[in-house]
């Protein structure tokens, strides 16, 4: 089977009247349907320049990045993105918010309103349709903010740290959240994070990137042993451990 | 409701007696000026036809209710005031839209906009009336130019400070620049135009009223300045009252817009 994703050979630099910062060097990579893929690295190694790139926000400077064979910045409308924040507008009901996307591409339908119905039906949200967003939890606003990205419904998600501006016990139970809400909708993820556990524990695999410029270290596969598998409860499989011990090793060697 | 303790009703008398204090001696303060000023020019220790007095300004009142002259030279004001208000609103927020979609305008413009804005507007006045005449129009411009500079260059700095993730959330959703514009920079800064909006409201009143000095024949600017030529300072001490009830009523009113539209957003 094709890949959905796939990363040949990307480079990137930034440009400022100081001089030439390389980002990311020689990146490839390939992402399956339904795959859920884990970005990890140390602080400035150019984690959120690569979700940019896959998104088509920026062109890279050299290589290709292709959604379904077709370079990305044609299929623009298939990736959703998931920001750090949830930047829910507080102008706006939470319904309205969840709208913007649709409202944005022009595709206010009956089948797509229903759709948003739907999701915030099935994902505990129906009660604060009419809510504003400071009225929601930071968890229930960030289950919204997924819901505006999934009305699109796209078939890539890039979450760009979706969980590191929550307190740690909310970052559990959204993170839980999140991922299954990823599985159940059968969507493929790239995550980027710089928290080892949040990657094994939700990844089918890690990327681990070395230091500015960011280079693919290693490919790391996770496989934890146990079924019905979903974020919270990886974290007790007996070899969770194991990769994070490999993968901090990986992260922390030179070279 | 549960009966509040001791020490909270002490608190809450407390509070209340403050109060009424301060408001009852503001009105005493008014009193206690008007009728030192009556007494004064009763007593002729002042020259009540240079200092005027409570009581002939009420004459003068009633006097130019009643051949309606009054109520033309405030009309003419409110109507000029709130024309220019509402046209610095417009002109100003376009213009910043405008250099908000094109960055290489703004940075063109931007020195010549901040020497617009800090040249006293007063200066202009007189060139505007032999440019346009004197008429209403020049002085509804002239109302507009001591507040419109301001008003772009805040407008846009405001406009430049929106959240950029917010921008970025925005373009991940397939939107464009347009789309930035109205569903994040705008709405974002209602709260920004109401604050500039309080102190525009006044910045056009006395832009108007300058224009009035020098071009107008009706007007309470028009009419400050005429009386104060043929000595009929009841006139000019009436007009100056009326311009204080205007600049608090109009005031008031776009406070009383903020709150609707706190409400209504």
């Amino acid at each position: 089977m094709d890949p959905l994703l796939t990363l040949q050979n990307i480079c990137y630099s930034y440009h400022t009247p100081g001089g030439e910062t390389p980002a990311l060097e020689n990146i490839s990579f390939t992402v399956g349907e339904g795959e859920f893929i884990a970005i990890v690295g140390p602080s400035g190694c150019g984690k959120s320049t690569l979700l940019n790139l896959i998104c088509g926000l920026v062109k890279p400077e050299s290589g290709e990045i292709l959604l379904r064979g077709e370079p990305v910045e044609n299929a623009r409308a298939q990736t959703g993105y998931m920001l750090q924040k949830d930047h829910l507008f507080e102008w706006r009901t939470v319904y309205r918010n969840i709208l913007l996307g649709l409202e944005i591409q022009h595709k206010c339908t009956p089948e797509n309103l229903a759709r948003a119905d739907a999701l915030l039906e099935t994902y505990g949200l129906a009660a604060f349709k009419n809510s504003r967003p400071s009225e929601l939890s930071g968890g229930m606003r960030q289950r919204a903010a997924l819901i505006r990205t999934l009305v699109l419904d796209p078939d890539l998600l890039l979450l760009d740290e979706p969980f590191s501006a929550l307190d740690y016990q909310t970052r559990l139970s959204v993170c839980d959240d999140i991922g299954i809400i990823i599985k159940k909708e059968k969507k493929t993820a790239v995550l980027v994070t710089h928290d080892l556990s949040e990657a094994i524990s939700t990844a089918d695999r890690v990327i681990v990137l070395s230091k500015r410029p960011g280079r693919i270290k290693r490919i790391v596969p996770i496989q934890l042993d146990m079924e019905d598998r979903t974020p919270f409860r990886s974290r007790s499989a007996p070899n969770f451990k194991d990769y994070f011990n490999q993968i901090w090793k990986e992260l922390n060697s030179y070279g | 409701m549960d009966k509040p303790s001791a020490a909270q009703a002490a608190y809450l008398a407390a509070r209340k007696r403050h109060r009424h204090f301060v408001t009852a001696a503001r009105i005493l303060l008014l009193v206690l000026f008007l009728f030192v000023w009556e007494a004064a020019a009763a007593s002729d220790l002042i020259d009540a036809f240079i200092f005027s007095s409570p009581s002939r300004i009420v004459r003068t009142f009633r006097d130019m209710c009643a051949d309606g002259s009054l109520f033309r030279h405030v009309g003419v004001t409110l109507l000029e005031t709130v024309a220019s208000f509402f046209l610095v609103l417009l002109a100003g927020t376009a213009c910043a839209v405008l250099l908000w979609l094109s960055r290489r305008l703004s940075e063109i413009l931007e020195p010549y906009l901040v020497v617009l804005n800090s040249l006293p507007k007063s200066a202009l006045a007189p060139l505007l009336i032999v440019w346009l005449g004197a008429n209403m129009r020049t002085i509804i411009v002239a109302g507009m130019s001591v507040a419109v500079f301001g008003t772009i260059l805040n407008l846009y700095t405001s406009f430049q400070e929106a959240d950029p993730d917010k921008l970025k959330l925005i373009r991940t959703l397939g939107g464009s620049r347009t789309d930035i514009l109205w569903k994040v920079v705008l709405p974002s800064n209602i709260p920004m135009l109401i604050s500039i909006s309080k102190v525009n409201i006044g910045l056009a009143l006395v832009g108007v009223v300058i224009g009035e000095f020098i071009g107008a024949r009706q007007g309470l600017g028009y009419l400050i300045i005429y009386g104060s030529q043929v000595f009929k300072l009841d006139w000019v001490i009436l007009s100056i009252v009326l311009l204080c009830i205007i600049a608090m009523v109009l005031y008031s009113l776009v406070s009383l817009g903020e709150k609707y539209s706190r409400r209504w957003l």
